[in-house]
């Protein structure tokens, strides 16, 4: 049982857990597993608990912990994973994503071609297989509210651009290696975009903030331009009424 | 109580010791970069909670307070005045109603902590009242400050402050006392990745001086030195880093990453600045150079809680 996880110091305020050393569905569903448990049975002192590919980070204060913070911190998260954590089933979600993939009339997927020339596709059958993936978010990082989401067909991987966009357009959806991403906010970045969704995946004043989270199974659903724009303006004035 | 910013500085921000719990969201931690002055400048200002400072980096703001409060600014020494009588760093400071605060030239470090009594009025989003401004929210309109803003004081009661204690406590600053050129020295404790290290780059880290670039900023301190190299290449998974890590990308130049990093990343991380040293770090500035000393977790850790006690006895001799 001990060789199933490593536990190692980041710094004397951070303690990481690695569950796994490749990006495959069976890590993530462990590391999601130990999220939930650490909520269902929180340590006093942790502040913050993040998920990664292969791992969990807690990040605690060592004040809360006696005189050696790391070992008693380290006793209290080894008696939470002292039962098995593949047990605890996944979350269960599934969040519908909408997406407006690029086409000839509009310019929501400009490495749709590009992407679909490479992997030897059709573009149609580009978005086909992306629509078919079983999308899985892996975790939210680089940005606020910014999807990991792994499961991505293997006939779709593909690097990132050589040269990174220096300004991607808000609800861009990408994708690069066996993932696809979203991009919640106007930031710098690499990845093939192939589309775009109306969704607003991040808002500081919402409870929570991100609409997605690490475990959720994605199902994304191809729209119309028309239905892109007026999914866009339904959300536009709805923040406006809040 | 009414704050107007007659001059905004170069970059003054809110912020308080950061946004935890939402980093799994992609949510940086943000916070000071200096923890010792701000907390200090909390305590002397009278307040036992995190309330936010502002971080004002080497151009202070001139700021007019509407009603008598007590203040305290600590860290660097960036020449303030108040109504044209010099202040010292780290001293609590009554203000008169209508005084103005204004700051001069930089005399020692680089970020000073101004805290009020009662704290600045901010609503808190997701758990603080720290700025972040790539995103764009949190402190005051999830921006530095301009012209004009007028920030709000908790502190209503207009009372002149009650006599600060009769000795003034020696208090440690978090400014270098090195003179400039001269590299300071900063603890590591080593990382998760320390071994993947050449024997040569792991000699240069603890022997070598860095100096900080000037591309460095809240998110993080990239230092120049001697390439960090690894004895074999390859791709790490992305995972967790800290306040302090020291990751090396692929140019094998290092860098320190700062309050406002991004939670996780795919770097391999040599070493870890120790946290009771960060606020040293925030003090340099681009130009100035550095030098690494290892201790162990069980020392950084060690060195931590003292810390801790230090500022618990201050806050029972102050508040």
């Amino acid at each position: 049982m001990s060789s199933n996880w490593r536990i190692e110091a980041v710094g004397d305020r951070c303690l990481l857990v690695g569950l796994g050393t490749e990006v495959d569905p069976a890590t993530s569903a462990r590391v999601h597993a130990l999220v939930r448990r650490l909520r269902e049975q929180p340590i006093a002192g942790v502040r913050d608990v993040v998920p990664a590919f292969t791992t969990v980070a807690l990040h605690y204060r060592p004040e809360c912990f006696g005189p050696s913070p790391f070992a008693s911190l380290r006793e209290q998260l080894l008696e939470r994973l002292s039962t098995p954590l593949e047990a605890e089933a996944e979350s269960g979600r599934v969040v519908e994503v909408p997406v407006c993939y690029g086409a000839a009339d509009n310019d929501y997927g400009p490495d749709l071609a590009e992407v679909a020339q490479r992997c030897g596709l059709a573009p149609e059958a580009v978005v086909a297989r992306h629509l078919a993936s079983a999308h899985r978010v892996h975790m939210l990082g680089f940005a606020p509210g910014f999807p990991f989401i792994g499961g991505l067909d293997p006939a779709l991987s593909m690097p990132r651009r050589a040269q990174p966009r220096t300004r991607i357009p808000p609800g861009s959806v990408a994708i690069a290696r066996e993932q696809t991403c979203i991009y919640p906010l106007e930031t710098p970045g690499g990845w093939n975009l192939i589309g775009r969704t109306p969704l607003r995946l991040f808002d500081p004043a919402a409870e929570p903030p991100c609409r997605l989270a690490p475990g959720d199974a994605i199902r994304f659903v191809s729209i119309s331009q028309a239905d892109y724009l007026a999914l866009l303006a339904e959300q536009h004035a709805g923040k406006a009424a809040a | 109580m009414k704050i107007e910013v007659l001059k905004p500085g170069a970059q003054t921000q809110a912020q308080d010791l950061g946004r935890y719990g939402h980093q799994g969201l992609g949510v940086p931690v943000s916070g000071v970069m200096d923890e010792w002055s701000h907390r200090l400048a909390n305590l002397l200002a009278g307040n036992s909670g995190d309330e936010a400072t502002l971080e004002i980096v080497l151009t202070g703001p001139s700021l007019r307070f509407e009603a008598a409060t007590r203040i305290a600014i600590c860290g660097a020494d960036l020449s303030a005045r108040l109504d044209g009588r010099r202040l010292r760093p780290d001293r609590a400071v009554d203000v008169p109603a209508g005084g103005v605060l204004e700051f001069g030239a930089c005399e020692a470090g680089l970020r000073a902590y101004l805290a009020v009594r009662g704290g600045f009025a901010i609503t808190p989003l997701m758990g603080s009242r720290s700025t972040y401004v790539r995103g764009g929210f949190g402190g005051f309109a999830g921006r530095a400050l301009r012209k004009g803003d007028v920030l709000l004081a908790s502190d209503a009661s207009g009372r002149p402050a009650s006599r600060g204690p009769g000795v003034r406590p020696v208090l440690p600053s978090s400014v270098p006392r090195e003179p400039r050129g001269q590299a300071v020295p900063l603890r590591v404790m080593p990382g998760e990745h320390w071994a993947l290290f050449t024997p040569a780059a792991r000699d240069s880290l603890l022997q070598a001086e860095f100096r900080i670039a000037a591309q460095s900023d809240r998110m993080g301190y990239r230092l120049e030195g001697p390439a960090l190299e690894r004895s074999a290449p390859g791709e790490l998974v992305s995972e967790a880093m800290s306040f302090g890590t020291i990751q090396v990308p692929n140019d094998g130049q290092p860098i320190v990453l700062m309050a406002e990093r991004h939670g996780t990343g795919g770097y391999p991380k040599i070493a870890h600045v120790i946290s009771v040293d960060l606020p040293r770090l925030a003090q340099l500035g681009p130009q100035q150079t550095l030098r690494f000393e290892a201790v162990t977790l069980e020392t950084a850790q060690a060195l931590y809680l003292q810390r801790e006690q230090l500022l618990a006895t201050l806050r029972d001799a102050l508040l």
